[in-house]
């Protein structure tokens, strides 16, 4: 029983272990940190909503490969987004550039922001008109009298 | 002015139901490909039959054609390639880059399956494939007579995709100047 129950657990956490894992020796901490920004910020082309660190596809695993060599030539991040981008295209991109076509998608929702807060001031505002604004509201010396002799009738 | 601020709720809707309505139909897994309207990516392989010859973008050159990359692990492939020797035989023009396969085994398939391919690019290490932006065999691209990308297909070219969507295309390339 307990022998099943640990080589369970075993199994278990090996599935978890199993993500890709290549072995890459970088020449310093530096370079290893821009591969790992880089694969995480590039997506999958195969797989749409992994980025390449995380993905098992072949297609991800030439991708980091190919990342590992143009790191080793010395080109910048810039010049490795391009290569890539200019194959898959801007999918590839978890972070897209500012084009017209995505200028809703980066603006928009501050823009939103903004519309909200315009309406609640708009609002806040015409409250607070009414409020000062007493004059409609209130009766005239005749108005009072015809009131309280109204109210008046009603109690027994 | 107010009873139009009351159909706002229902213009807001309508319009995001149009969005959603269109989102049923779109197909996240097809991806535009970055090369349209580029020549293809310059090259320099072996063909598959020969490793002595060596076959390069400008071997594409001439008539206008489709350049399709297949590989025996691509259980796909093996749908494809019976409509691929169809319109070989209706004489459509086909090349095929075998994308990191084995070599024996790409010319096994080829003996086996009869082969629709005027030239068998052999991408053993997928350079080309990867210069294509290639991410899943199999992939098609239209290609002009200049060697320029015109149109990219990715999946099975099936009877119906031939005569809906690539037939029209490739006519169209035929009848340019």
């Amino acid at each position: 029983m307990m022998r099943s129950l640990v080589a369970t657990l075993g199994l278990l956490l090996s599935l978890a272990v199993h993500a890709s894992i290549d072995t890459y020796e970088f020449r310093d901490e530096a370079e290893r940190e821009r591969y790992r920004t880089l694969t995480e910020e590039l997506r999958c082309p195969k797989c749409q909503n992994q980025n390449i660190a995380d993905s098992n596809a072949p297609i991800a695993m030439d991708l980091r490969k190919e990342i590992f060599r143009m790191l080793e030539e010395g080109q910048s991040n810039e010049q490795i987004v391009d290569y890539l981008v200019a194959r898959y295209g801007d999918f590839v991109r978890y972070r897209p550039p500012v084009t017209r076509t995505t200028l809703l998608l980066w603006y928009g929702p501050a823009a939103l922001l903004v519309l909200g807060f315009g309406v609640l001031i708009f609002v806040i505002l015409r409250r607070r008109r009414v409020d000062s604004a007493p004059a409609a509201q209130t009766l005239t010396e005749a108005e009072r009298e015809r009131l309280a002799s109204l109210l008046d009738k009603k109690e027994p | 002015m107010r009873r139009l601020l009351l159909l706002l709720p229902l213009a807001i809707f309508l319009v995001v139901a149009v969005f959603l309505y269109r989102g049923l139909f779109l197909d996240p897994s097809e991806l535009p490909s970055a090369l349209i309207g580029k020549p293809v990516p310059a090259f320099s392989l072996p063909s598959v039959d020969d490793e002595q010859r060596l076959l390069t973008q400008d071997d594409l050159k001439g008539k206008p054609a489709l350049l399709n990359v297949w590989a025996t692990w691509c259980v796909a492939c093996k749908v494809e390639h019976p409509v691929l020797n169809a319109l070989a035989e209706q004489g459509v023009v086909i090349h095929g880059v075998n994308y990191k396969d084995d070599n024996a085994a790409a010319l096994k398939w080829l003996r086996e399956f009869h082969n629709p391919y005027q030239l068998d690019i052999r991408d053993e290490q997928g350079s080309l494939g990867l210069d294509l932006g290639v991410y899943g065999a199999p992939e098609t691209f239209l290609i002009d007579r200049q060697g320029v990308i015109r149109h990219k297909f990715v999946g099975v070219i099936d009877e119906r995709v031939w005569r809906e969507q690539l037939a029209p295309l490739y006519q169209a390339l035929v009848d340019e100047k």
